[in-house]
């Protein structure tokens, strides 16, 4: 289908962009990947006045471990992450996720930050995010993952904020990323993410909830000794998730349940 | 003497060279001065009253050129669309579709207004500025629910939403069941699917009024049906219109038939003296292009202990749409005739309703009606072998027809086969017997192998006169071919089929290159455009190569015919004395006194020519064939089902399918791994959704129908046996829809095979892993034949 009529522009610098938002305020839209932002434009489903293009600034796409860190350029490239001998060694999870996300095509072409500001619920980044307590820079603050993924597709993005990075805690130690899907390019029906750290569990689960989902209950069962079947009963605790084509809820927290189990059990 | 032939070559494709580098000619890439771009402003409910259409706003928006509703088209169309008979002739209604809507709505994305503006961009914005008032009307979509008493109709002012309700019966089956020792039951759900070609559809029409002339480019597979069509709703001369197909991306039986686009695209460039461009979005496509499948089947089978089928009996529903496709009854007709597979039957008897609802017309999808028959037999049989605790494989090999020409249950006969040879084949290539040893020992550790077969047989080569007059309502589907030889030695074929991925341009040259016993790079293959071909009945109905490609074959022997008596004459020698091999006439007995078929062309045209004989070296052909044909053939699927999420994992996939001779090995299995690719999208993946409110239709996009990419479909062991057909010289049957024909069974009946320990006895498509979560969850709860597989 065809986009509805917009203008263009082209950031060459952060601050560029900022100002160029501001002009357009909530009317416009920073392309970066444009592999969610495009379809939804041509399906009219979005119909931003401006493009705001930032895939031309320069330096927003490092991939660097400061001691307990790892700062991730926001226009950092799916492969580029899934490829990366520093993201392997430091936070090898974040790799194997990159992985998964959609084909090669978009994996040349998407940004964690887009991923990040976005804020699909069935995006695989924000559930990482969350469950390492991650951080998102943007050229106004910082702000924590658990803060910033605040309903489907909502944050505290401002009209003129742009997502500069993001940045993890190092971990790698056990890990598995359970992505579940029809097709390999789909989104997650239901994702699963399990990630040993600092003698302790983290879980994370993508899709069941209008935002990521940290499972604190299967992490505490964990913590208490409970092994990984009987822990991953927890994962659908509190969870009300939306049906779908694909999935039913109850499908959904089922699931999420079986994935959380095998996640644990997989993670190495 | 060397010895070639390039029938039965793997060559490449010659066609690939520009279709991948990015050189390929389809519609859109066709530019014309002054053109203009069409947009359709299409219904956005599936049933209304059309109460008023507001022009005002688009009339001034940027870049409009014109804005046309009904009352303008019917100024230049009469008439709607053509609906064939399809092998039903009795037909209790055929609603009557003008290629826009004028006063109602009957479906999601029907026509109702048309823009014209100068950019695609300014189309799309203009379209968008049309305002429409509507008055909701009650909507069918259950299709069952549509036969009750009293069901609000698809059309207002119809009687009911029953266009046919007709039997198709062989046998007398109360005594076979009376003979049965045992009878299942069970209904079969073909789900609606979208055909889904990679190219959707597009026109670009120039009228010109000098000469009242009009030329239509459109991404068909039938170019002269086109034509023909045209003449009728527009008034206008065949002789005045000339369509050209060129290329084509895709089809799958979605581009077959004449669409409202095509008519008012022409009208339009009529009315505006502009050539006028449409090229439909995908999300059009998916609302406005023929729908696929869409049938309920309750079956009942009856047997003997021993596996020996005796009655099947069937009732069919048909979802058809709010009007009937084209060629929509095509896939009830078929589905029944060929319900009895490759089995010996004593009775089959076949009630087939088809239902009008307000959706998209379904019309033929690959297959048409074949991969219906074949999964609801397939699933019979398998359904009679689980209620008897016997293989399968051991219930088909007792009941496989054998002696051909056979002539089934219902009448049809199958011109020849060999279902056990090919189903041996494939279990010997899948390793069956270990895989059988392999399933036990997998289920006792709690994991689900499932083995599913499927034999098929199939109807394809559209088809004699006289048969098939009653599918097209008057035509008869046979294929010209014009064999012209250039006095300097190469060649230019014309045929009527057209390809749309099928490779004609190099298999049809592979035939006359041997025929003619000329270089195949010296012959070119025409198809496509009515102005350079005889009249022709375009590719579908895998028709292309046992009737197209055997014409040409013929035209090519009556060429050899002239050249033969031409070169007698330049030999000096009697007719019958000449020989002709590998491209070269001598006299028998004097292999050193030759003349070569290019040196016979260039005398065709000069002077001296056998008394009485006229120049040029030509000729056309109408190939009549004698009979349809079988190609047939056994499919293997293994599957592993995860009973934790209702995962399908398919780990081995063979194919073993005779089309009789082969042209091109590497053409036929590009047509296999298509075919089953299509086929797995139906048992697994795919399903066109409409909101049973609203009809409007959830699937919309290809982001919620689940066409599969490469990571879903498994690499496919092919194998083949070659039984000629004996109904053409070149031994050779159609292989198109084989692939899809058979797979969709072998995929369920691998699943059903899988989950039997849970009790469970027949599985739906799309078999999605939340569905069959869900079942096999109902069955561990209910069944206590699920005893086995609470582990």
């Amino acid at each position: 289908m065809i986009p509805a009529a917009f203008e263009y522009a082209r950031a060459s610098s952060v601050e560029e962009a900022a100002k160029l938002l501001n002009k357009y305020g909530e009317d416009a839209k920073v392309l970066a990947g444009g592999h969610s932002l495009i379809p939804l434009m041509r399906l009219r489903l979005a119909q931003p006045k401006a493009l705001v293009d930032i895939n031309g600034i320069k330096g927003l796409d490092h991939i660097k471990a400061e001691g307990s860190k790892l700062h991730i350029g926001a226009l950092t490239r799916h492969v580029t992450i899934q490829n990366s001998a520093v993201v392997k060694d430091k936070l090898p999870i974040l790799a194997e996720v990159a992985g998964e996300i959609g084909d090669n095509q978009v994996r040349n072409m998407g940004t964690i930050g887009g991923v990040v500001a976005h804020a699909d619920a069935a995006g695989d980044y924000p559930t990482i995010a969350l469950m390492l307590d991650a951080d998102i820079v943007t050229n106004q603050r910082t702000i924590a993952a658990k803060d910033f993924f605040k309903d489907l597709f909502t944050t505290p993005l401002a009209a003129d904020e742009i997502v500069i990075e993001v940045v993890f805690p190092v971990a790698n130690g056990p890990h598995k990323y359970i992505k579940f899907r029809r097709r390999l390019f789909d989104w997650a029906i239901v994702g699963a993410a399990a990630q040993k750290m600092n003698g302790g569990w983290r879980i994370g689960l993508t899709n069941v909830g209008p935002t990521p989902v940290r499972a604190t209950a299967v992490e505490e069962a964990l913590h208490k000794g409970a092994k990984p079947e009987e822990a991953a009963q927890h994962a659908s605790d509190g969870l009300n998730p939306s049906g779908d084509l694909r999935a039913s809820p109850e499908y959904k927290k089922h699931l999420a349940r079986v994935l959380t189990k095998r996640a644990i059990e997989q993670a190495k | 003497m060397a010895v070639t032939t390039m029938v039965g070559a793997k060559i490449h494709r010659r066609e690939d060279p520009k279709l991948i580098t990015g050189h390929g000619s389809y519609v859109d890439d066709m530019q014309l001065i002054g053109m203009v771009h069409m947009a359709v402003v299409r219904s956005a409910q599936a049933h209304a009253k059309i109460v008023s259409v507001d022009l005002t706003a688009a009339s001034k928006a940027p870049g409009v050129v014109a804005v046309y509703t009904a009352r303008d088209f019917k100024k230049v169309i009469s008439g709607g669309l053509p609906v064939t008979e399809s092998l039903i002739a009795d037909k209790k209604q055929t609603p009557n579709q003008f290629p826009i809507a004028e006063s109602e709505a009957v479906y999601f994305g029907e026509p109702i207004a048309v823009v014209l503006a100068e950019s695609r961009y300014q189309a799309a914005d203009c379209a968008e500025l049309v305002q429409v008032e509507y008055e909701s009307l009650p909507v069918l979509v259950d299709f069952e629910k549509a036969l009750e008493k009293g069901s609000p109709t698809a059309h207002t002012g119809a009687p009911d939403n029953v266009a046919w309700d007709v039997n198709f019966n062989g046998g007398d089956l109360e005594a076979a069941f009376k003979e049965s020792e045992v009878t299942v039951k069970e209904r079969i759900i073909q789900q609606r699917v979208f055909p889904i070609s990679m190219e959707p559809r597009a026109v670009l029409a120039n009228y010109v009024p000098f000469g009242n002339q009009l030329t239509v480019w459109t991404s068909s597979q039938v170019p002269h049906f086109i034509r023909l069509f045209l003449c009728i709703g527009l008034g206008m001369p065949e002789s005045q219109i000339r369509v050209v197909a060129p290329d084509v991306g895709g089809g799958f039986g979605s581009k077959l038939r004449p669409y409202p686009e095509e008519y008012l695209a022409a009208a339009a460039s009529k009315l505006s003296g502009r050539p006028v461009k449409w090229i439909e979005g995908r999300t059009e496509n998916l609302q406005a292009t023929s729908h696929g499948r869409g049938h309920i089947f309750d079956i009942e089978v009856g047997a003997k202990r021993d596996g020996t089928l005796l009655a099947l009996k069937i009732t069919m529903l048909s979802d058809l749409g709010a009007y009937i496709g084209v060629f929509g009854a095509l896939q009830s007709s078929l589905a029944m005739l060929l319900s009895p597979g490759c089995y010996k039957w004593k009775a089959v008897h076949g009630r087939a309703i088809g239902v009008l609802t307000n959706k998209m017309s379904t019309d033929p999808y690959r297959g048409a009606g074949r991969p219906e028959a074949a999964h609801l037999v397939e699933r019979a049989v398998d359904l009679v072998a689980q209620e008897l605790k016997l293989d399968p494989a051991d219930v088909r090999a007792k009941n496989f027809a054998e002696d051909f020409p056979f002539t089934s249950i219902l009448g049809m006969v199958y011109d020849s086969g060999e279902y056990q040879k090919s189903l041996d084949k494939a279990k010997e290539i899948v390793g069956y017997k270990a895989l059988r040893q392999k399933q036990a020992d997998l289920r006792k550790q709690g994991k689900y192998l499932g083995i599913g077969l499927s034999t098929y047989v199939e109807i394809c080569g559209v088809g004699p006169s006289a048969a098939t007059a009653h599918v097209s309502g008057s035509l008869a589907l046979v294929e010209s071919s014009v064999v012209r030889v250039h006095p300097t030695g190469s060649v230019t074929v014309a045929v009527g089929t057209h390809s749309h991925g099928q490779g004609h341009a190099t298999t049809f040259a592979q035939i006359a290159a041997d025929a003619l016993g000329l270089p195949y790079a010296n012959i070119e293959i025409r198809e496509g455009d009515t102005g350079d071909t005889p009249f022709g009945y375009g590719s579908y109905g895998s028709r292309s190569l046992p009737v197209g490609g055997v014409s040409i074959n013929r035209s090519c022997q009556k060429v050899v015919d002239k050249a033969k008596k031409i070169a007698a004459h330049m030999l000096e020698a009697a007719d019958e004395d000449v020989v002709f091999d590998q491209g070269q006439f001598y006299v028998k007995g004097s292999p050193d006194k030759r003349k070569a078929m290019g040196e016979v062309a260039f005398a065709a045209y000069g002077p001296g020519l056998p008394e009485g004989m006229e120049q040029g070296l030509e000729a056309v052909t109408y190939f009549d064939p004698p009979n349809f044909t079988w190609p047939f053939g056994a499919h293997i699927c293994v599957v592993e089902v995860d009973p934790e999420t209702g995962e399908v994992d398919i780990q081995k996939y063979v194919a073993v399918d005779d089309c009789g001779n082969i042209i091109n090995p590497m053409i036929v299995d590009g047509q296999i791994h298509g075919g089953v690719a299509q086929g797995i999208g139906q048992a697994l993946f795919e399903e066109a959704v409409h909101d049973p409110e609203t009809g409007a239709l959830r699937t919309g996009t290809l982001l919620d129908y689940s066409i599969p990419g490469i990571g879903e479909i498994p690499n496919l062991q092919l194998d083949r046996t070659i039984t000629p057909s004996p109904t053409n010289e070149l031994g050779v049957k159609g292989v198109g829809e084989a692939g899809t024909i058979a797979a969709s069974a072998a995929v369920i009946n691998a699943i059903v095979d899988a989950l039997s320990p849970f009790g469970i006895k027949h599985v739906d498509m799309p078999a999605s892993p939340d569905r069959l979560w869900k079942q096999i969850k109902q069955a561990r709860e209910h069944s206590n034949g699920g005893k086995e597989a609470r582990k």
